[in-house]
């Protein structure tokens, strides 16, 4: 055994020890993304929704006002060859679900915004869950979650008109061309006058996965079986499609196709932007049956994440850069109104 | 007779958890804040190296509990003895609390667990707060822990040169000096 060091020897190696140890930590700092380059994160996004509409504790950050609804899924059995998901294949999978309209301000009137979701969670007999968010537009403006903050950042309320500012609006379109296909969409948008008469899209693609191991490139919409009819163009309540879907809730269960639709070579899976030709084949995986609904913002889903990665084997995500992004930001919203929750009381 | 070495399963858990331990830290810390498509696929290995922690913190708490092991050199202080002994059970506890805190984190969230573990908290918003500000600083507590912990050694190795870190060493250990 050597002698302890004393004297200069030990203090250089006593100073060397700590300039180590300060290395280390600065490496988990910047991990942490606490010193360096200021990379967009999901704490930026939601922190940008509340900076626009306001902070609103105990809520979700975006699609803030929805009611939860709760039925089953009645499998068709015909999409059980390409996914061996349970779910394709149980007769009757039990659902929790909400509908909600777009922005982060739960006081908007149902029919002051195009958007409208419908996220779902199914829970098939082998213990597996699929959660899936689907919104009525079939594809997004952009392709990326950097696009999508510039987005998010043109829109910004101008504090004179609390709209949108237009010009600002059409510079970033002009910008983004990738956006054309959603534009035409809302350019063309007539909206119903129902939730329950609303088709709802993946918009983002996933990958079934069959027995073998093969993989199948897919993107799914819940298609209403509720004819269309238009919005009235005159809407007093707030709480319009809240209350009509209550009110068709009285009368009978609601019922919705889920419908994959099957990419081919040299579809753009990755990018929830362009659309797939529409001749594309597409199976009916079942019908899609909700039963009752819940008062605004209490029930079953409201203390759920709808992560569009919360997956069923059977199902994995494509590599499509906005899924990763979706996921991550839910679950800061989900963090920050859980908290919000403990530290106030509030829930929505 | 006390050994003057750990058994060398003990140093190569210790190691080996050491490796790991450190890659959820960094994994963990960088996650959260990150919405690129590494973000799904740390999120997963979070998890699945959390679980194998557990598992691993659990037989090497049995191995300190049974296998004999070195005692510290006898010319250090009781007052470092002390700070020596609280730290390395500061380590175990947050070494066995870390993946029991995200195992019911996301029991309490209503987030499917790795290998569909059972839930062990109830489905509770209020309660997934807590459990994941709970992850999160004790995560911190850990990394200060760690390197505490790795200063230690260095001093022992470097300045005191008292064999401490030798009877931990993952290599063969030199008879001679």
């Amino acid at each position: 055994m050597n002698t302890p060091l004393s004297g200069p020897a030990k203090a250089w190696r006593l100073a060397g020890i700590g300039a180590g140890l300060l290395a280390v930590s600065a490496g988990f700092a910047y991990a942490a993304g606490w010193i360096g380059s200021p990379a967009l994160t999901p704490q930026r996004i939601i922190d940008t929704f509340e900076a626009q509409a306001g902070h609103h504790p105990g809520y979700r950050k975006n699609h803030a006002k929805g009611v939860c609804v709760s039925g089953y899924f009645q499998s068709s059995g015909q999409a059980a060859s390409l996914s061996s998901a349970r779910v394709f294949a149980q007769p009757r999978v039990p659902v929790i679900g909400r509908f909600a309209i777009g922005g982060a301000n739960p006081s908007t009137p149902d029919t002051g915004v195009p958007v409208r979701s419908l996220a779902l969670q199914f829970s098939s007999d082998d213990g597996q869950v699929w959660r899936t968010g689907m919104n009525n537009p079939p594809v997004m403006a952009v392709s990326t979650p950097e696009a999508f903050y510039e987005q998010v950042l043109a829109m910004t309320p101008d504090p004179a008109t609390r709209k949108p500012n237009p010009a600002r609006m059409q510079a970033f379109f002009a910008a983004h061309p990738e956006s054309t296909a959603f534009r035409q969409w809302a350019a063309g948008y007539k909206p119903s006058d129902s939730f329950a008469s609303t088709h709802y899209h993946s918009i983002n693609a996933f990958r079934l996965i069959d027995a073998n191991g093969s993989s199948q490139p897919v993107r799914w919409q819940v298609e209403a079986q509720t004819p269309f009819a238009a919005l009235p163009a005159q809407v007093e309540d707030n709480r319009y499609l809240q209350h009509d879907l209550a009110q068709r809730l009285k009368q009978g269960p609601l019922r919705w196709t889920l419908r994959l639709v099957l990419a081919e070579p040299g579809d753009a899976v990755d990018d929830p932007a362009r659309p797939w030709p529409a001749e594309r084949r597409s199976i009916d995986a079942g019908t899609l049956v909700i039963e009752t609904v819940d008062a605004p913002e209490q029930g079953a889903c409201r203390d759920l994440n709808f992560d569009p990665l919360i997956l069923p084997n059977g199902i994995e995500p494509s590599a499509d850069p906005i899924l990763a992004a979706r996921s991550a930001a839910y679950s800061e919203s989900f963090n920050r109104r859980s908290r919000e929750s403990l530290d106030t009381g509030a829930r929505p | 007779m006390k050994p003057t070495t750990f058994h060398p399963l003990a140093r190569l858990l210790h190691w080996l958890m050491a490796v790991l331990i450190v890659a959820m830290l960094l994994i963990g810390v960088s996650m959260v804040g990150d919405l690129s498509l590494r973000h799904p696929v740390m999120v997963e290995l979070h998890k699945a190296t959390g679980l194998a922690l557990l598992a691993l913190v659990l037989l090497r708490i049995a191995l300190r509990l049974t296998l004999p092991h070195p005692p510290l050199p006898s010319d250090i202080p009781p007052l470092q003895r002390l700070a020596a002994g609280a730290s390395h059970l500061l380590l175990y506890a947050l070494m066995l609390a870390m993946p029991l805190l995200g195992w019911a984190m996301l029991s309490a969230g209503g987030y499917p667990r790795p290998l569909q573990l059972p839930a062990i908290a109830p489905h509770d918003l209020q309660l997934y707060a807590i459990l994941r500000t709970a992850h999160g600083w004790a995560g911190y507590l850990l990394f200060a822990t760690v390197v505490l912990h790795l200063g230690a050694a260095l001093v022992h190795a470097l300045v005191r040169r008292d064999g401490v870190l030798r009877s931990m060493w993952p290599g063969p250990v030199r008879r001679s000096e």
